[in-house]
């Protein structure tokens, strides 16, 4: 019969089970007892079970997913079956954890958990209840993907913001929320964490207006490419007028917590920015480049520094030059050795070049000039005609001013003759040579240009510190860049700042959940590294060859 | 004097001698193949003249100059062009990107543009796919990209190594018929083949290497009836 029907029941109960464990273990690392006071939606919805539902929701989702031309009607059943089944091993810990002491070696199968599983019932009350809530939420999991794209989108959407603003909400109410029109919107919004008003309220407006676009968004880019090339062109530029204005009023909107934010995440855009000429361009995997990052600090920190290391006390903007230009000679001296060198190999060494600038900076040997541990103290801010560059509302016009010069020259360089001998270079270093390119010099030339940008960053990140320490420079930060790279789209400039905001800006925002934002972080990436191995926003050319055969396949001879 | 003179070369891999004092010319407007079987030090002795690798004796010289001394990239300006074995085109580049790249030592942009036309004609297959990428060509017409990658250059002198290799036998008769086009439109090559039946028809000459060393010369047709020769190579009892 099944097979008739042509509906893969062993999948509904894989992922089922599948779903089960990840609640399982949700619960047993804690995730869902500490969210478990977190509100999302106030006294509807908790983070916790918001992540343990998710994975019972997930498990019907993808249960139908994998169904797509089955009935709707089997699809619910497997929908509830996933979700039924997801919910078994934690009705088999409840029931386990009750007469056993499970706390020696699961320190989380607490009480509390236990109690919060079975929504405060008693065990056989609670199990059924959390049996038939389950089901239906796996029913609805399922039930969502049948709803037509225009339905299904708006709805999708509006919950992931309910869910963002609900996660981000502390962060908001800091940002906007103490005085005036703020407070009195955050006493209509927010709660603990949203309140059903301002659920309401965030949904109604994200769903509508996604639903708005997906009815007269097809429409309007129709009539935008239907317009001659000259608007187009007109429209193009209002488009990036725009993006610079926003980006110039952004401090104040951000307020002073958020630019802080902000600002670091441009410093990482900008490493970002050069490493993916190292990375993306070129295809040299450097694994050390954190290097270059400190030696543009340390370099800002012995010229302009007032304390008793700095030697010349320049100003922020002599010293600028010579830091880049230090960074730039240190990426030559790095890329002469490593020349004849590929892939594993290249990065091995270029890690250990990483470790042992990290180590010198931190050495005895070289303490006297740099400080050792004590780090470098007093370096000064930078002013320009009287605006000084101290709070992060200032600092961030800085490193604005840095992050576009830096975008710019990569976009035009991948343009350039010189982002063509990288890419051939990138492609295969063998035929590159045979096609005339000098792989010296575009080898060299790649490790210059990215320590160039690092060495800018290390330079701001000294200034705004106003002191630098060798342990700001570990391993942790060229892994960090690396990252952010890869999430974003390899070679692609928009992703190297998508990159930059998740795995910076992200981690920033969640500082609430402490010692599980590594967790989401790992998560994350891969999550992402499965499904979107591409990248948030990839190169053009990196779409094209990942996925060219889903919608034009080609015949082989 | 002949356009290109390989004297006495020797070349290492670390200890490994690989060419033990190989000498060969090429005439211009000739085909000459050299033929051996694998481990021969067929490829060797292309990289060699390429300059992506260096001999510790002997002299590579193109039209009486000296090409040892130049780097690999300065070589290909100086009019020779290798085509590597097992295709080896940039997959995440476009057929016309990557056929771009192959003009990438050239500044006359009316001249490529006039070359990507005679490209396009000497491999029609090519111009249909002229915006797809490289990866997602067949076996065939990426052998014919990188043939055409090569012309780009505008080479006096093409180096191909294994044009026919991994290639269904009427795809190795159009190739070998096109390699014979680009020839009489004035494009002297050297072609190492391990399909010696077809190489030796389409060549003029012809050098048998084995193991790092020439052990015959002679026309085309000689060899083609050279008992040694129709016994190893042409599989002929």
């Amino acid at each position: 019969m099944d097979t008739q029907i042509g509906f893969n029941w062993r999948e509904s109960v894989r992922l089922g089970l599948i779903g089960g464990l990840v609640a399982l273990s949700l619960s047993l690392i804690g995730v869902v007892e500490t969210f478990g006071g977190r509100g999302i939606i106030s006294g509807v919805i908790s983070l916790g079970q918001i992540l343990l539902f998710g994975a019972m929701a997930g498990a019907g989702y993808m249960s139908a997913r994998q169904n797509p031309h089955a009935r709707t009607g089997l699809n619910l059943v497997g929908g509830l079956i996933a979700g039924l089944l997801a919910s078994l091993p934690l009705i088999v810990l409840v029931f386990v954890a009750g007469p056993i002491n499970l706390r020696d070696f699961l320190p989380n199968a607490s009480p509390g958990l236990l109690k919060l599983l079975i929504f405060e019932q008693d065990q056989a009350t609670g199990s059924l209840l959390l049996l038939a809530v389950s089901a239906v939420v796996g029913l609805v999991g399922a039930g969502i993907t049948l709803l037509p794209g225009r339905v299904r989108h708006p709805l999708l959407m509006g919950l992931l913001f309910v869910l963002m603003v609900g996660l981000l909400s502390e962060i908001i109410i800091l940002a906007w929320g103490t005085k005036g029109l703020g407070l009195k919107i955050r006493r209509f919004m927010f709660d603990k964490g949203l309140s059903i008003r301002g659920t309401l309220l965030v949904f109604l407006i994200v769903a509508g207006l996604n639903a708005l676009w997906g009815a007269l968004g097809g429409r309007a880019q129709a009539r935008v490419s239907a317009l001659p090339a000259q608007q187009q062109k007109v429209l193009g530029w209002g488009r990036i007028a725009l993006g610079v204005l926003f980006m110039l009023v952004l401090p104040m909107i951000l307020r002073t917590y958020l630019t802080e934010v902000i600002n670091n995440v441009g410093l990482f855009i900008l490493m970002g920015f050069g490493l993916n000429i190292v990375v993306g361009f070129a295809g040299l995997l450097d694994l050390g480049y954190v290097a270059f990052f400190a030696i543009g600090a340390y370099t800002m920190g012995v010229l302009t520094s007032q304390g008793e290391l700095g030697v010349a006390g320049m100003s922020f903007w002599s010293a600028l030059p010579i830091a880049v230009a230090a960074s730039v000679l240190a990426g030559v001296i790095l890329g002469v050795p490593v020349l004849r060198m590929r892939g594993d190999y290249l990065a091995i060494v270029t890690l250990g070049f990483g470790e042992i600038i990290r180590i010198l900076a931190l050495s005895d040997f070289l303490a006297p000039a740099i400080g050792g541990a004590q780090g470098i103290l007093k370096i000064p801010k930078a002013s320009l005609g009287g605006l000084e560059f101290v709070a992060p509302e200032t600092l961030y016009y800085l490193i604005l001013a840095a992050c576009l010069v830096a975008a710019f020259v990569s976009w035009r360089l991948r343009d350039a003759r010189l982002g063509r001998q990288w890419m051939a270079m990138r492609e295969d270093e063998d035929v590159a040579e045979a096609m005339g390119i000098n792989l010296v010099q575009t080898k060299l030339l790649a490790f210059a240009m990215g320590a160039a940008f690092a060495g800018l960053s290390g330079a701001i990140f000294a200034t705004k510190l106003s002191s630098i320490f060798p342990h700001s420079f570990n391993l942790l930060i060229s892994i960090n860049v690396l990252c952010l790279i890869i999430v974003g789209g390899m070679g692609s400039l928009p992703g190297v700042m998508v990159g930059a905001l998740i795995l910076v800006g992200l981690p920033e925002l969640l500082r609430e959940f402490a010692e599980y934002r590594l967790l989401m972080y790992g998560a994350l990436l891969i999550v992402m590294m499965l499904s979107r191995p591409e990248g948030f926003w990839p190169e053009e050319s990196r779409k094209r060859e990942l996925h060219e055969f889903e919608t034009e396949p080609v015949l082989a001879d | 004097m002949a356009m290109l003179e390989v004297e006495n070369v020797h070349v290492y891999y670390g200890n490994i001698h690989a060419l033990k004092g190989v000498s060969l010319t090429v005439e211009e407007g000739e085909i000459v193949t050299l033929i051996g079987a694998n481990g021969a030090g067929k490829s060797t002795t292309l990289f060699t003249i390429s300059g992506v690798h260096k001999p510790r004796e002997g002299t590579v010289r193109l039209e009486g100059e000296d090409l040892i001394s130049y780097p690999a990239h300065q070589i290909v300006a100086k009019g020779v062009c290798q085509v590597p074995e097992g295709r080896r085109i940039f997959t995440r580049l476009t057929v016309q990107e990557n056929l771009e790249m192959g003009a990438f030592t050239r500044t006359n942009r009316a001249d490529i543009r006039q070359d990507l036309e005679r490209v396009f004609s000497l491999f029609p297959r090519l111009k249909e796919r002229r915006s797809q990428v490289g990866g997602t060509l067949s076996g065939g017409e990426q052998q014919m990209l990188s043939t055409a990658r090569a012309m780009m250059s505008r080479p006096r002198l093409l180096l191909l190594d294994e044009p026919s290799m991994g290639l269904a036998p009427m795809l190795v008769e159009s190739i070998f018929a096109t390699i014979q086009e680009i020839n009489r439109e004035g494009t002297t090559i050297l072609l190492v083949e391990q399909n010696a039946q077809m190489a030796l028809q389409v060549a003029h000459r012809g050098y048998v290497l084995e193991t790092g060393a020439i052990a015959l010369s002679d026309s085309a047709a000689n060899l083609r009836r050279n008992e040694m020769v129709q016994k190893v190579y042409l599989g002929i009892v």
